[in-house]
């Protein structure tokens, strides 16, 4: 597998979640994604970039295109140093939220994309990898 | 010790000032070139450095001594900045300074003193250089923000579709500033107008992801306190998807894939059917 380009952007502020989800709809659009794809990983991006900005008190996000053969795909990685997840299973439930959100982020998110990794310990912050591939 | 650099900024001030218009001259773009408060504005700025750098310390650019230089720069960028000028050229104004006083330094001074005092000089000048890059910046980032106060303004049209039906297109990102104010507009409308029913348009949104969805149902059911029923149109193939990805159950509201659509099953829920004129 290669990694084609690799780009990181700042979140800290409302305005970030903006710019990152209209990088991953660029990045997207360069790697060939039909429209559902497209938005399927822009709203994957604009669920968790929100999540780094609301709990995670901010963080980066690295843009990876990936190509595995034939296959083209899109990485992201978000990072925050914030208070991590003490109970990931739960965070993971259908309607669990800490905030006021409808709780569909991280689980909804899962299911737009085709690979989900979740690293995270109190204290120490939060990484969240989720890959699409077209 | 203390630095050389204002006696000379003193004692070789108007060749150094004559030197440095030059400079400019040359180094500008034709837009700056043709500003006249530069001969005006350049000699201010010799005596404000040569008093600052002999006050204090000629590396705190920071400090209660630059004060007035900062003011001074921090105006001239905002100003020029508003007049379209590069930044480049902007940052030049004070990098152009260089050459002009380094050869004073040189005439003045040698051996190690002219090292230091040159290390100095370029190093006060580079920051006093950024220092306008950072103001400009300032400068743009307010402009953005009003335009965005204006655009909030702009972007929330509530429109009358017929007798009792309010139309609500949306477009952009709907974020939580946004939101609020499409909301308001709404609500005022539907109070001022008797509507009963409001089309919800989300063909201009680009993402629904589960906090527009939670807006959109709040802003539902809002207009549903208020006796007036939401229709959400607009749902794209895409965004249809994606929402039932993300398991947003929109309950019992009404959506439709256009706004035509919307409209035709509001006109029939009043009663209203629309049919071809007959030629008489």
């Amino acid at each position: 597998m290669n990694v084609l380009s690799d780009d990181s952007l700042e979140i800290r502020r409302d305005a970030d979640v903006v710019a990152c989800r209209q990088a991953v709809r660029a990045r997207s659009v360069e790697q060939g994604f039909g429209l559902v794809d497209q938005t399927k990983i822009v709203t994957a991006a604009s669920e968790i970039a929100r999540n780094t900005l609301q709990y995670g008190g901010g963080g980066t996000v690295r843009i990876q295109k990936l190509a595995d053969g034939s296959k083209q795909g899109l990485r992201l990685v978000f990072e925050d140093r914030g208070p991590g997840i003490a109970d990931i299973a739960r965070a993971m439930t259908d309607g669990f939220t800490t905030g006021s959100g409808l709780g569909k982020g991280l689980s909804g998110t899962k299911r737009l994309v085709n690979e989900f990794d979740l690293w995270s310990k109190p204290g120490e912050g939060t990484r969240i990898t989720i890959t699409r591939w077209k | 010790m203390a630095s050389h650099i204002p006696d000379i900024l003193r004692k070789h001030n108007s060749a150094i000032l004559t030197d440095w218009l030059a400079e400019q001259a040359r180094s500008f773009s034709r837009d700056t070139r043709a500003r006249d408060d530069t001969p005006a504005l350049s000699a201010r700025f010799l005596g404000e450095l040569a008093d600052a750098t002999a006050k204090g310390n000629v590396d705190d650019v920071d400090g209660e001594d630059f004060r007035e230089i900062r003011a001074l720069l921090e105006d001239l960028s905002r100003q020029r900045g508003l007049a379209g000028i590069s930044p480049r050229d902007t940052a030049m104004f004070v990098f152009s300074l260089k050459k002009p006083l380094f050869a004073r330094l040189r005439q003045e001074l040698s051996g190690d003193a002219l090292v230091d005092e040159m290390w100095s000089a370029t190093t006060l000048l580079d920051r006093l250089g950024l220092l306008t890059t950072e103001a400009f910046q300032r400068t743009r980032e307010q402009i953005i923000e009003r335009q965005q106060q204006d655009m909030l303004e702009l972007s929330t049209p509530v429109v009358k579709l017929w007798r009792g039906i309010l139309a609500l297109p949306m477009i952009g990102t709907l974020d939580s500033g946004r939101t609020q104010i499409v909301m308001e507009s709404l609500l005022q409308k539907i109070a001022e107008t008797e509507a009963d029913v409001a089309i919800l348009d989300i063909t201009g949104v680009p993402t629904v992801d589960t906090l527009v969805a939670q807006h959109l149902l709040k802003t539902v059911a809002a207009a549903r306190l208020m006796g007036a029923d939401c229709i959400i149109s607009g749902v794209r193939p895409q965004i249809a998807q994606t929402m039932v990805h993300l398991a947003i159950d929109m309950g019992d509201v009404t959506t439709k894939a256009s706004l035509a659509d919307a409209f035709a099953h509001a006109l029939k829920r009043q009663g209203l059917t629309v049919v071809r004129a007959v030629k008489s």
